[in-house]
C-alpha cells in the first residue's frame, strides 16, 4: 500500500551525503521485486526491472536525500555552530526539533540581536550538553541533523511531514517497482543521493544505467496558498507532468507520452511551468551525448520547511500514469 | 624537488608550462609512466605491488593571477583578475608581467589626490592599472600584448618558528607532496595527477578519464585559515600549526563518509597532527572526481594557509608534513 510504503520512507534519517539508511530500507520494500539491486559508489540504490524484447531502457531517479544541517564546530558552552546542507532556510529551522543519525535530539535556535536579520551565523544547535567536554560525546564535527520525522494528517487526504521532499516521490518509485509485473520497457529506479546539492548523485547514476529515457519523480512548488500563486499548481488536482524548470526543458516526446499514459489511464493530470528549481532531470538529460527526459511532480505546499504538505489523491494519480507510461511501447 | 622551487615558479590558470616541465622531470624518475592529457594535465602513474585498488591523488599546478586586457594612451597596462583575487590586495604590489616577466607595479591614485569619499571606497579591477614605465599605449603593448599573463613579484621565504610565506602555496605545497608521495613503494596503484586551472573552476579536474579509472581520489590542497585579529572562534575554519585539515564537506563535494572517518581515525592511528576543517565553504577538483563518469570516492586533505590568493600567504610546514603524512599513510594501508 502507497501510505504505508511513504510512511517506513518518512521515518529513516537520511541527510544528504548520509543516505545509506534510506537505501537500506528500500532494499527491504523491494526485496522480490526486482531482478537486480546495488549501491554505486556515490550510494545510489539503482534497482532494475527487466521490460519485454524491444522496449526502451526507462531511468526513474526519486533523490533519497534530505535538507539539514551539518556541524562545523562546538561552542565552550556546549552549543553546536552548523552550516546548511541544501537549501535550508533559516527561518524554517527556527526552534525546531532536530536528530542527528545517533539518536541525538537537538532543538535548532536562532538569536539574532536586535533589529539584526536572522542569517546562518546566527543559528546554532542546543543538544542540552552543559560544556564542549559533554557534546562532545554525542556529536562530532560533520555530524548532520534534520528535523525530526513526523506525519501529520490534515483532512481527509493530506499529510505533512518534514521528508516529503522527496521520499513521497521514493514511496511513488517502490510501488511502481513492486506493483509492476513483466513491463513493456525494462525500469531502472534510482533512488539517488545529493539531489539537495546540486543533482550530483543522478549525474553518476545517470552515466552507469546509459537510459533510452529518463523520467525524474520529485515535488513541485505550490500555487494555491493565500500569498502564493506560482506556479499554477494545485494540491488534490493530480500529478503534475512537468514542461520546464531551472534545470531542464523537458525533452517534448518524454513530456508527451507521460501526458498521453494520464489520458489513457483516465486520472487526472496538471502541467507544470516552474520558474526556478531544478530535479534530477537536468542531470539525467545532460548526462553523456544527451537523454531524453521529463519529469512527474508530486504538487508538495512549504517545500524545504517540517510541514512539507502533499495529497494522497496525487500520489495515486502519478502511480496510474507511470504504471500505464512503463506498459506503452515508446 | 623542494617548495621553494615550486612555489617561485610562476603558472596561472592556463599558463602552467614552467611548472608542467619541472613536474615531469622531477616525477618521471620516480614512476612507470608519465603523460600529459589534452587539458594539459600530469598524470603520472606508479603500478602496485598487489594492485587491486587505485588510488588518484592530486594537486593542482595553477595559481591565481592576472591577464592583460588593454592599455591606455598614456602607457598603463589593463589587466583582469584569474581566479578569485582580492583587489584590495593587489593595490601597491610588484608584479611580473609577460614572457619577459617585466617588473611592473599595480597602481592607485595617490591618497593626496583622493576625495574624502574616495577614500572609503575600494578600488575595482576597473580602477587599477599596471605601470611597466613605458611611454605609450604601443610601447606598453609590444613588450606585454593583450592575453600577458601576469604574476605577483614574490619569493618563498622560510620565517619565524617554523612558517613559511609566498604566492602559490595554494596549491604547489599539495603538488610538494604528490612527488613526495610517489616517491613510496604501495601495494595500489597509484595515481598522482598535477591538473590545470581549477582556480577557475576546477576544469582541469573535469578530464574525467584518469579520475574514473581510480576508486578513491584524494586531494591535496591549500585551504582559507581564518585564524587572525577578532575572527570568532567559531568561524576560523582551520588553523596553521594544527595539522592537515580534512573536510567532511564543501561547496563542490560531501566526503564520501567512510572515507573521511577512516582518514581521521588513520590520523590518530600514526599519531599524524590532523584537524577538522571547520566550515563547508570553498569548493576544489573534488567536486569534479567525485562525480566523473560512474561517481569516485573523495576526500579533501589541505594545509591552512593565511592570506591565500595573495602574494604573501603564510604556511606552517609541520601541516605540510602532516598532509604528506597522512596521504601516504593510507596510500600505504590501502589493499
Amino acid at each position: 500500500m502507497m501510505l504505508d510504503t511513504l510512511k517506513a520512507l518518512l521515518a529513516v534519517y537520511g541527510p544528504t551525503g548520509q543516505e545509506s539508511s534510506v537505501a537500506e530500507c528500500i532494499k527491504g520494500l523491494l526485496a522480490g521485486h526486482a531482478d537486480s539491486m546495488r549501491t554505486d559508489v556515490m550510494g545510489n540504490l539503482i534497482v532494475e526491472k527487466k521490460g519485454r524484447p524491444g522496449g526502451k531502457t526507462l531511468m526513474f531517479s526519486a533523490h533519497m536525500d534530505h535538507i539539514g544541517l551539518i556541524v562545523t564546530d562546538i561552542e565552550d558552552e556546549g552549543f553546536l555552530r552548523v552550516t546548511k546542507v541544501g537549501g535550508v532556510s533559516v527561518d524554517s529551522m527556527r526552534c525546531r526539533h532536530v536528530v542527528f543519525g545517533s539518536g541525538v535530539h537537538g532543538v535548532a535556535a536562532c538569536q539574532p540581536a536586535k533589529g539584526e536579520t536572522a542569517g546562518l551565523q546566527h543559528l546554532f544547535v542546543d543538544i542540552g550538553a552543559q560544556n564542549r567536554a559533554e557534546a562532545e560525546t554525542m556529536v562530532q564535527l560533520g555530524d548532520a541533523c534534520v528535523f525530526a520525522p513526523d506525519l501529520i494528517p490534515l483532512g481527509q487526504h493530506r499529510f505533512a511531514s518534514p521528508a516529503m521532499d522527496d521520499r513521497c516521490a521514493c514511496a511513488l518509485l517502490a510501488q511502481l517497482l513492486i506493483e509492476t509485473e513483466n513491463p513493456q520497457n525494462t525500469i531502472v529506479g534510482v533512488f539517488s543521493v545529493q539531489e539537495e546539492v546540486g543533482l550530483r548523485g543522478a549525474a553518476t547514476a545517470a552515466y552507469q544505467v546509459a537510459p533510452d529515457w529518463g523520467v525524474a519523480l520529485d515535488v513541485t512548488a505550490w500555487g494555491d496558498t493565500p500569498e502564493v500563486k506560482l506556479p499554477a499548481v494545485k494540491l488534490g488536482e493530480g500529478a503534475a507532468i512537468k514542461y520546464l524548470d531551472n534545470s531542464m526543458v523537458a525533452t517534448p516526446c518524454v513530456r508527451d507520452a507521460l501526458a498521453a499514459a494520464a489520458e489513457k489511464a483516465g486520472v487526472p493530470w496538471q502541467r507544470e511551468v516552474l520558474p526556478f528549481g531544478g530535479t534530477d532531470g537536468g542531470a539525467i538529460q545532460h548526462s553523456r551525448g544527451g537523454v531524453p527526459t521529463g519529469a512527474v511532480s508530486i504538487p508538495c505546499r512549504y517545500v524545504h520547511s517540517a510541514c512539507e504538505t502533499i495529497d494522497m489523491r496525487d500520489m495515486d494519480s502519478a502511480l496510474a500514469i507511470l504504471k500505464t507510461f512503463v506498459n506503452e511501447a515508446l | 624537488m623542494d617548495l621553494k622551487t615550486l612555489c617561485d615558479l610562476n603558472g596561472a590558470s592556463g599558463d602552467e608550462r614552467a611548472v608542467r616541465r619541472a613536474l615531469i622531470d622531477a616525477a618521471k624518475p620516480l614512476c612507470d609512466s608519465v603523460r600529459i592529457d589534452k587539458m594539459g594535465n600530469v598524470i603520472a602513474f606508479k603500478k602496485g605491488k598487489t594492485g587491486g585498488r587505485h588510488l588518484l591523488f592530486s594537486a593542482h599546478m595553477d595559481e591565481i593571477g592576472f591577464i592583460v586586457t588593454g592599455a591606455t594612451e598614456d602607457g598603463l597596462l589593463q589587466f583582469r583578475p584569474i581566479g578569485g583575487v582580492d583587489p584590495r590586495v593587489a593595490v601597491s604590489k610588484y608584479v611580473l608581467v609577460g614572457e619577459k616577466q617585466l617588473k611592473g607595479v599595480i597602481g592607485a591614485l595617490a591618497i593626496h589626490l583622493q576625495s574624502a569619499e574616495d577614500r572609503k571606497k575600494v578600488l575595482g579591477f576597473d580602477s587599477l592599472y599596471i605601470d611597466i614605465g613605458a611611454a605609450s599605449k604601443d610601447e606598453a603593448l609590444a613588450d606585454c600584448p593583450l592575453g600577458s599573463y601576469v604574476y605577483y613579484d614574490s619569493v618563498f621565504e622560510p620565517f619565524g618558528d617554523g612558517c613559511a610565506v609566498g604566492k602559490a602555496l595554494d596549491d604547489r605545497v599539495g603538488c610538494y607532496n604528490l612527488l613526495r608521495i610517489l616517491k613510496g613503494t604501495y601495494g595500489a596503484d597509484v595515481t598522482c595527477a598535477f591538473v590545470v586551472q581549477e582556480e577557475v573552476g576546477t576544469r582541469g579536474a573535469m578530464g574525467a578519464g584518469f579520475a574514473a579509472q581510480a576508486d578513491t581520489a584524494i586531494v591535496l590542497e591549500g585551504t582559507t585559515a581564518g585564524d587572525m585579529g577578532d575572527v570568532k572562534k567559531t568561524s576560523r575554519v582551520c588553523e596553521p600549526g594544527l595539522g592537515v585539515a580534512v573536510s567532511f564537506m564543501d561547496n563542490s563535494s560531501i566526503a564520501d563518509r567512510a572515507l573521511y572517518k577512516e582518514l581521521l581515525a588513520l590520523a590518530r592511528e600514526k599519531q599524524i597532527p590532523c584537524q577538522v576543517k571547520r566550515a563547508a565553504t570553498g569548493g576544489n577538483d573534488a567536486g569534479a572526481y567525485q562525480r566523473s563518469k560512474g561517481g569516485v570516492r573523495t576526500c579533501v586533505l589541505s594545509v591552512p594557509c593565511r592570506y591565500i590568493h595573495g602574494p604573501s600567504s603564510v604556511i606552517r610546514l609541520s601541516d605540510v608534513e602532516a598532509q604528506y603524512f597522512l596521504a601516504k599513510a593510507y596510500a600505504e594501508e590501502a589493499k
